[in-house]
This record gives structure tokens, sequence and C-alpha cells, in this order.
């Protein structure tokens, strides 16, 4: 295989307003090769491909593309270099056709383009890659497989030579996953290269023949597949060592069962892969019960079930033994759930509405803060102190609009709503998401004490350590399945990030 | 120079007074443009506007009863708003209202007299309520774009009111309109032409006020309005609110036809689609939804109608003008809107990102 | 008079109103493909109908009055672009403003650009020339389909132009342009389209188009200016568009169905005819039919498949994007 370098990128790093999405890093293609970049969300991953294709500049660092120093200021830049990207999510039109899609936005289209000439292009192309795909047929009526050959398709037309492909297989089938393996290598065959960023084992393993993993915005190793010897390596890269936080906990004391899930099972509207696949576990009071994994294999959707926001297709849901299974959210809350959602801005507050208002959201409909019909404002401007106090939500005051608190503030009022008002069962979806060391800390002590309480409580987290230190049990999400469900005092960083990579246990 | 638009930290309080008065005054140069070039005076055509809506007793009249199916349509308008939801079928579910209360003053005789009123003011919500319920379930259950359905649904609800004044309900003396409604049942006047329907909107401009800042039911509302996702978090139900929100919208638009055609037109007939729908949907969205804005906002809609409606007799000019005036206040308001939420910045140079 | 003199005068009156209400279609149809609702299409086209009359009066020339309608019609439409685009303001709110200024001041300036001797009144002027039909030979003497070969110059041109537009929009690079935009326009974006001007263009294209139909109205007939003598014809187009599926295609059958039925009504009312369906159904029929057409084509489109950038909810294009 020829060694020569397609893409250097030398020191890059890239600052946004309070993150450094990478620092320092150095990445080298060469051509005919498949780079995997592994990492974890928020690794840095996207950012460094997004300065590939434009959509990004570095604030430091230098970029050379076939031996050239380039600047990359737009997609059409990089496209005219070559360098082409599919996204997660396509950049189709669906009510054009497969062959429109491809030529659109081409600068140098007649103004009547031979739509005939070009279908026959495209099959042309999409044979000698085995790229099936029919050019008349309309976008929106393809499989999602077909969709991203359709994608490929589009950046082979417009000759790029090297192709990045950011986690392609979140959305394809084994099958379809295999297939693409064979597109890829015929794709190198030709003097293509490409980078594909994943957070799987398994394709690291298949697809690739160097790998570079990325943690925290820096590059933590790069091997070529061929010598990795040992799994757990990679996923001790790609995790690292666990941070652990003075926390005191009571004894594991666990009560009884309080959330059961039975077979659940959550069909995609858009995918043939389940959202949810024969989901089977309980929550015990004073149990702390975590749900590792890559963000994106399920575990929202498993929050939004057990909370009525989502529903499911199969399997039953109980809460202290009576079927709960797709109730309504508020049926649900009224049987003592309380619920931390994933998305604070979307989901959590009302940012045009104030702090006062967004803390009474869960008991504005009952006595505490209202008399029949009529919320007592003067109830809930107690109410709202007393919890400002109480969870040190750092605001002007209670009249502020929510928007404006920080990310950390933001948190601390969806907290002290939910913590106020649950009455026995607490879902956390990545509460400690974007917050700074002294949030973290607090969101974690809160969910503690409420432990300690003799809360049931499930706690969704990418942070492996806050999983060990704060979780008494640990199941591992991957593709919509459980893997396994541990004692987190079994639960090795290694285990754990094979698990999170797809790696099944060899014995289950 | 190039410059670049950018979303405010928060809604600027200095330009949501600003932009209003702005306005006003580009509307008034603007329309005094348009006097000029067709030969009249600016200044004296604005003197004679103001006139023509408060310069006597009678005139002043004139204005208040032209307000208050006015306010009334705002006020409807502004719940459905409030969610998000566009709804400018307001002139259609008044005009249902109407047919509704004609529907009981003509058929419904068999009740004492005392009752007439209320119930033909009961079936006007109903009618109303009816006809805003529907789009609202569209909207609710299958998603369809509530901007075109309340359209249609206007054109439609004039339809079916043309046909009854027409044909079916026409009175056998008449060319066309229904007869005439019972006396008994008609809104009394109590200072010369304005009648006790003022009351009424008054009163509900109160209640709402105190329902949607005041209520359970209101937070929702805003809750989501503001956004809709945190809201079924909290187990708010959007389907459920976005109807009962439509058939209350529906009902007071519906309401405010039958007022006003038992208070002044005593009948169904040809130019009962009278605007009221769709100049609410100004009041509401110039009022900035809050009721007791309202009020004002509508007062000087109504004035300008009843003001240009007198220029053709003291000016010898066509009342059009009003109209005109009209929209060249709302085109700079809504072009200024803008600033509100966002703020202009000129740069000297392509940015980096 | 047998069945077919009658439908051959039922199509023909159909044609001749049909007219300027296909126009205003047929640029509403562009405007909306590319993600902008125009609701001030009723005041457009009444200014468009004053425009056409007025210059029509003035100058003697029928051709410089319909100039002059299109470009009056552009302007408007100009402005709702900017308002909308530009300022990105409530794009329902801003046309109905625009229609009601643009019915303002038609029917104002109606009353102040009019001849000294008719105390500057437009209303009850007479005009010297009208766009009279034009009959191809033969051809117009045929049962029926003879109506299509019996119209007036304006329409001819409309059997040129909904081919093209239909060509246009889906056969050549701008129409791939144009559909893109309104459908998936972060889309469009990222492949290079400028998603502004797009939308600035084919709005504008739409204003031209309702100039030229309410000037078509104006100036047919008899012709004749009068208040508000659009009479509700732009709304019908909006409603028109959507049973056309924003298709030009369909916009032709569209006419002939909605103009129709239309037509239908005053044949009914003016020969006394007493049916079993009252006059003013058939007048509702067509709003009736565009929100079945609507519900239909929404439930249609939920159960879509995919993962897209944005996902286009509704089949309408009313991506009312943040660009």
């Amino acid at each position: 295989m020829e060694k020569t370098l397609v893409v250097e990128m030398k020191n890059i790093t890239k600052r946004f307003p309070g993150v450094l999405a990478n620092e320092n890093v150095n990445l080298q293609l060469h051509k005919g090769e498949v780079l995997a970049l592994l990492g974890e969300n928020g690794a840095g991953k996207s950012t460094l491909m997004n300065m590939l294709v434009g959509l990004y500049r570095p604030n430091e660092g230098e970029i050379y593309v076939k031996g050239k120093y380039v600047t990359i200021t737009s997609p059409q830049d990089s496209m005219a270099l070559g360098i082409g990207m599919i996204h997660q999510e396509f950049m189709l039109v669906g009510n054009l056709t497969v062959g429109e899609n491809i030529i659109l936005g081409l600068k140098d289209l007649p103004i009547v383009p031979d739509i005939s000439e070009i279908n026959k292009k495209i099959i042309e192309l999409s044979e000698k890659y085995e790229l099936q795909v029919d050019p008349t047929r309309l976008v929106e009526t393809l499989t999602v497989g077909e969709q991203q050959r359709v994608e490929i398709l589009k950046l082979l037309y417009r000759g790029a030579d090297i192709l990045i492909l950011d986690e392609p297989t979140a959305v394809l089938t084994p099958k379809e996953s295999k297939e693409l393996n064979k597109i890829l290598k015929k794709m190198l065959a030709e003097g293509k290269s490409a980078i594909f960023i994943t957070h799987k084992m398994i394709e690291v393993l298949e697809f690739s023949e160097t790998l570079m993993v990325l943690r925290k915005g820096k590059c933590v190793g790069i091997k070529p597949t061929a010598t990795i010897k040992e799994l757990s390596e990679i996923a001790n890269l790609m995790v690292g060592r666990p941070v652990l936080f003075d926390l005191t906990k009571g004894p594991f004391k666990p009560g009884k069962v309080r959330v059961e899930l039975k077979n659940v099972c959550v069909n995609s509207k858009t995918h043939s892969r389940k959202t949810l696949d024969d989901i089977t576990f309980n929550i015990r009071e004073g149990e702390i019960f975590g749900i590792a994994g890559v963000a994106g294999n399920g575990q929202q959707p498993l929050s939004e079930v057990i909370t009525g926001l989502l529903k499911s297709n199969s399997g039953s849901i109980l809460i202290d033994g009576v079927d709960y299974t797709n109730k309504t959210p508020l049926q649900i809350i009224n049987s003592g759930v309380s619920h931390i959602p994933a998305d604070r801005g979307r989901m959590g507050i009302v940012g045009d509405m104030n702090v006062g208002e967004n803390l009474s959201m869960k008991k504005y409909r009952t006595i505490e803060l209202s008399n029949h019909h009529m919320i007592n404002k003067s109830k809930v401007r107690e109410f709202a102190s007393r919890l400002i106090e109480k969870f040190v939500i750092k605001t002007p005051n209670q009249f502020t609009s929510a928007k404006f608190l920080s990310g950390g503030n933001i948190q601390k009022t969806i907290l002290a709503r939910e913590i106020n008002s649950c009455k026995g069962v607490l879902i956390a979806v990545y509460p400690s998401r974007g917050l700074d060391v002294g949030a973290i800390e607090s969101v974690r002590e809160n969910i503690i004490a409420q432990r300690d309480k003799g809360t049931a409580i499930l706690l969704v987290s990418e942070e492996l350590d806050e999983l060990r230190t704060v979780c008494d049990t640990i199941a591992v999400m991957f593709e919509g399945r459980i893997m396994d469900i541990m004692d987190s005092k079994n639960a090795s960083t290694e285990k754990i990030g094979l698990l999170m990579a797809g790696v099944e246990r060899s014995s289950k | 120079m190039r410059f670049r638009i950018e979303k405010r930290n928060e809604k600027s309080k200095k330009m949501q007074i600003l932009i209003p008065l702005y306005s006003l005054l580009i509307s008034a140069i603007l329309g005094g443009f348009v006097l000029i070039l067709s030969n009249a005076n600016p200044i004296d055509t604005y003197i004679a506007i103001f006139k023509g809506a408060f310069g006597s007793d009678t005139k002043i009249q004139y204005t208040l009863v032209k307000m208050i199916p006015l306010l009334m349509c705002g006020l409807a308008v502004g719940i459905a708003f409030r969610l998000r939801f566009w709804n400018i079928g307001a002139e259609g579910q008044y005009v249902m209202g109407v047919i509704g209360i004609t529907w009981v003053m003509q058929f419904w005789t068999w009740l004492p007299g005392v009752l007439l009123l209320p119930v033909g003011l009961l079936m006007a919500i109903i009618f109303g309520g009816f006809w805003g319920g529907i789009p609202g379930a569209l909207k609710a259950q299958w998603r369809v774009d509530e901007t075109l359905t309340t359209l249609m649904m206007n054109y439609i609800a004039i339809g079916i009111a043309e046909f009854l004044y027409i044909s079916a309900w026409k009175a056998p003396k008449n060319n066309m309109g229904t007869v005439t409604f019972p006396e008994i049942a008609w809104i009394d006047r109590f200072w010369g032409k304005v009648h006790y329907g003022i009351f009424i909107v008054l009163i509900l401009v109160v209640v709402l006020y105190y329902i949607l800042y005041k209520t359970r039911w209101g937070f929702e509302l805003n809750m989501i309005g503001k956004n809709s996702e945190a809201a079924r978090c909290q187990g708010v139900s959007i389907k459920r609110n976005i109807i009962i929100a439509m058939i209350v919208s529906g009902g007071i638009a519906g309401l405010a036809g039958g007022i006003d055609s038992a208070a002044v037109t005593h009948s169904l007939t040809k130019g009962v689609n009278s605007g009221y729908g769709f100049t609410g949907i100004i009041v509401a969205w110039m009022s900035g939804l809050n009721p007791f804005i309202s009020i004002i906002v509508a007062l000087f809609l109504a004035a300008l109608h009843t003001g240009s409606d007198a220029l053709q007799i003291t000016m010898r000019l066509p009342s059009a003008m009003g109209e005109v005036l009209q929209g060249l206040i709302l085109l700079p308001l809504l072009a200024g809107s803008i600033f509100i939420d966002h703020r202009i910045i000129f740069t000297r140079a392509k940015r980096d990102k | 008079m047998n069945t077919f003199e009658l439908i051959t005068k039922l199509l023909a009156a159909t044609l001749a109103m049909g007219t300027g209400l296909t126009y205003a279609t047929l640029g509403e149809v562009f405007a909306e493909k590319s993600g902008i609702l125009n609701l001030g299409l009723e005041g457009t086209m009444l200014i468009g109908a004053l425009s056409g009359f007025a210059m029509a009066f003035h100058t003697g020339s029928l051709v410089l009055g319909i100039i002059f309608a299109m470009f009056a019609g552009g302007f408007f439409s100009l402005m709702h672009a900017f308002l909308t685009i530009t300022l990105r303001s409530n794009q329902v709110v801003t046309g109905l403003a625009i229609t009601m200024f643009g019915t303002g001041l038609a029917n104002f300036l109606g009353k102040r650009v009019g001849p000294v001797s008719n105390n500057l009144n437009l209303v009850g002027v007479n005009l010297s020339s009208k766009f009279e039909n034009i009959q191809i030979p033969a051809l117009h003497k045929i049962p029926i389909i003879g109506a299509f070969f019996d119209v007036s110059i304006l329409t001819y041109l409309l059997y040129l132009l909904l081919p093209l537009s239909w060509f246009f929009m889906y056969k050549t690079k701008y129409g791939l342009t144009l559909r893109s935009v309104g459908e998936a326009p972060r889309t469009a974006a990222a492949m290079g389209i400028n998603v502004n001007k797009t939308r600035y263009f084919y709005t504008v294209i739409g204003g031209f188009f309702a100039g030229v139909g309410g000037a078509a109205l104006s100036l047919s007939f008899i012709p004749s200016w009068n208040d508000s003598m659009t009479g509700g014809i732009g709304w019908i187009a909006i409603a028109l568009v959507i049973f056309s599926a924003w298709n030009p295609g369909r916009v032709a059958i569209g006419t002939l169905i909605f103009g129709g039925i239309t037509s239908l009504q005053f044949f009914l009312q003016a020969s006394g005819f007493k049916m079993v369906i009252p006059v003013q159904f058939l007048a509702i029929a067509p709003y009736f039919i565009t929100i079945l057409t609507l519900i239909f084509m929404t439930i249609r489109s939920l159960n879509r498949q995919g993962s897209f950038a944005s996902p286009s909810a509704l089949g309408t294009p009313f991506a009312i994007d943040e660009k």
C-alpha cells in the first residue's frame, strides 16, 4: 500500500465559548486507508472533522491536503479539494429523486440537465462501487441504508476521494453494515481514502487500518488496527481512568422493587433496527440504577418510555406493581415519578418564563401552590425563595427569565423542582452534562441524598466515573439492547468500556 | 460593509415602546405622501379623522360601538396566538356566531321573551366554538396546518351565511336578510348608540386577564406557547389544550357576532362579514397578547375606521384612506418587530465563525 | 339552447373568469414552492387591477396597462419579501397587512386618479378598447373544445405559460433549486444555494403574476374599475395553490374545476334556474374541497421515511427558516 499522506492536520486546537473542543490534535490519513476516529460523545471527533469540511475554522494549527497547505472556509472549498462528509443526519431532499439530489447545487450544470445522461453516469458509478441505487426513485421512499448510499454517491459524483463518515452504522442493520464495508473496500482499491467516526469497537476492527482515539479533545492514542491484541486497551484509552470524586454514600440497602420493565420494545420509524430491544430490569427503593453507554444507543428513548413521553410497542412497565405501560405523562407524574430530562433547555425549562414559574411547574396543580383553579402567587413566591436558597441557585432573583441562567443553575432549577416533588422514583438523564465541577458535585450529592432517603433512581450517564462512584447497579446499553447488568463494585472501566463498544460478554 | 442579524439576550424593552411610536410616525409620513399625491392636505386630513372619531358625542358613540366586536375578536384571536396557533378564522367564527343567534331569534320564539337573548348569545358561542374547534382538532390529531384550514373555513362560513340570508332564512318581505330579531331580545343602548355589550366585552377583558395570568390553565397555555416540549414533559396535554383553546377562541369570536347582531344589525344579512375577524388578528398581534393593551389598540383601530368613514363628507376623500393608514401603520410595525428580539451588527470584513 | 351549447358557454365563461385566477395561482405556486406564504395576494391583485386600468385609461394602451400592472404587483410582493425574508416578520400577519394596505390603497387611488370629468373617479369610466377574444379559424367552431380557441390573448398566453412553468420547475436546474429551497432549506444551503435570494426572486415573480392576473380582470369583460372588484378571488387562488399540490401542471385542471364551479354559480343565478344544490354551496365547494385535500396530503406525509436534516412535516413548503 502506498504511504502517501492525503490529509495532515497539525496541532489543531479549536475553542468554543467555555469549551476546549480540540487540543493540539495531530491527524494523518494515508492514501487508500481507512482511519477510524474513536471516542465517546464530546471527545471532539465531529468538531475535528467539521474543520476538514469547512464548517468550522481552527483557532490554531494547520491543515494540509495532498501535500499542500490549505484554508477551508466552506463545504464548497472542501469539495473542491476532494473532501466530502456524510453526516449522521442526511442532507437530502425527500421529495426529489436520487438523481436530482446528487446534482443539486452543482455549479456547471446546463440549464436543462440531461437527466438520462446523468442517471446513466450515476448507474455506472453505482455499479462500479456496488452501491445499488435507482436514480429515478424519490429519496423519501428509500430505506435508510439506501439513502446513505445516495449520500456516498453524491460525494463520488462530485469527485471526492477523501470521504468522512460520521457514525455511519448508527442507522444500519448488521447486513447493511457489511455491505457498507464492501463498498468502502472497493473505494479504497480505487485509491480513495476514508475517515470513519465511530464508538463501536467491532467496526473499528472490521473497517479500519489505523485507529485514533480522542478523549476530551486530545488524542490519546494512535495504533494500526492489526496490532491490537486486547480490546480492553482500546476501551481504556477511550474512557480513561476514573477520577474518583470524594462522595459519602450510605450503605446499599435496597428495599422493595419500585420500577419494573419487562421485555419493553420500541420500534423505530426510520430504521429497521429497534430503538429499544427487549429491555428488562428492576429498580429498587434506595438504589441508584445506572445506564451506561454512548449516547444514541437508546438511553433517552428508555427514559422517555418510562416517563410516558414515548410509546412502547410491546412489553410492560410497572410502577409499584401497577401497570403504567403507555400511560400519559401526567398519570406517571401523579404516580410519583420525577424526571430530570436529557435536554435541559428544550425539555427541562421554559426559557421565556421566570425561575419561580419554572420551579412551580410540578406543583402548580396542587394545594401547596394553588387554590382551586387559581395559582396563589404569594405561595409560589415563598416556595421559589425556599428552593432557590436550599439548592443554592444563582439568579438575580426569582423573576429573572430562566434562559439567562448559566447551564449549571438551570440544571439546579430543574433538580430543585424534581427532587422537591419526588415521591419515590427519580429518572435522571445526563444530569451532569455540560456542567462545571462544582455543579456536578452538587448534582451528585443531591441524587445520593435522595437515594439514602429511599428513592428509586435511574441515572443515565456518559461519565464512567460518575456511574462507578454514584450508582449501585450499572446496566450498559448498546444498539437499543441491555448488554449486561452488574453491581457497580464489579464494574471495571475496562468491562464497561468493552460493553459500551458492543463487545458481548463471552459467557452470557 | 456587510451586516448580520443576531439574536438579543433578552427582549429589548426600549424597542417595545419605541417601535410602535416610530411606526406611527412613519405611517403618518407615508400616509401624508399618499394624501399629497392625491391633492389632499395631510394635516387637515388627520385632524378630520380624529374629529370624525371623537369630534362629537355621536361620533364617540359610533367609535365605541365599532370597538366592541373588534376588541372581542382581538381577544379571541389572542388566546389562540398565545399557544402559537395561528387562528386566522375569527371572521368565519364571528359569522357562525351570528348564524347561531339568528337561529334562536327566528325559530326558538316559543321561548319566553326574556330568555331569547341569553340563549341566543349562548348559541352564538356554541356555533363559533364549534367552528374554531374543527381546525383545532385537525391540528391536534393530524397536524394539519391551521393557517390554511382556518382561512378556508372563513369562506365556508360566509357562504353558509349567504345561503341563509338569501334563500333559506330570508324574510319574505325583504330583498335579502332574515327577519328582524324580536325587540325584546335586543341588547339595549344606554348612551346614544352605545349598548350594554360594552360591559360584556370589558368584563371579558378582566376575566381573560385573570384566566391567562392567574389560573392554572392560563399557566399551561403559556407553557405550551413558549416551549411545548417542556410543557409535555410536565404532563400538560398539548392536544387537549389546543382543542379547548380553539373552542374558546372561536366561541368568543362567535359571541362577538352574537352581540353585534343583537345590538346593532338585529338580523343576519349582507355585510355580516364585516372584517372584525380579520382586523382582530391585527389587534391581537399589535397588543402583544395582553388583554388590557388590546383595549387601547382596538379603540385606536375603531377610531381610525370611523374617522376615515367621515372623510367622505368632510374632506371629500374616499373612506378607503382609513385602510391605507391601517396598513401603513402595520407595515413599519412588522418591519420593526425584528428589533425587539434581534440587533443588527455591521461588520467590516468576513469574520471567523 | 342544447346541452352542447350550454357546456360550451359554461366553458367559455370559466376560461374568461379563470384567466385572472390562474395567473395569480401560478405566481403563488412559485412563491410558496420557495417557502414563502403570501397572503397579500388579494390586495396585490387589486393593485394590479387598478394599475392596469388606470394606465390603460391614461395612455390608451392595453399593453402598457398590463406591464404597469405587472410591476405594481411585483413591487407589492417585494415589500412582502423584504419584510418576511430580510426582517423575518411573521408571514401570516405581514400578508394580511399587505392585503389590507393594497385593498385600501387601490380603492383610495381608484377615486383619485380618474378623469377630471368624473371627479377624478375611475369608477364608471369606460375604456376605448379591451382584450377582445381572438378566434382561431375553424377550430373555434368545434363543439365544447372550441371554447378553448375563442379566448383573449391573455388566456392564450396561459396555454404557453402553464406547460412552460411545469417544465421550468421539473426539468431545469433552476426549478431544482426552487424545489429544494422550499422543501429542505438547510440542505439547499449546505449545497451552496443562496436560500434568501431564491425566495426573494420567486416571491416577486409571484407578484408579477398576481398583478397581471388583477389586470386581466379589469381589462377584460366590460372593462371597468370598481371598488374591491377582485371580490375575494385572491383567496380562491390560495386555495387553488393547495389543491394543485403546488404543481403548475395541476393548476390548469384546478382552475377548470374551481373556475367552473364559480361560473356555474353565475349561470344559475342569471338563469333563475332552481337547483337542488343551492348556489352558495357551489361558492363554498372550492374551499371545502381544499380543506379535504389538505387533510389528505398531511396524513399521507406523516408516514414518511428517512433521516433528513430538516423534517418537512407537511409537504407544504413553509419552512420559516433561520438563514
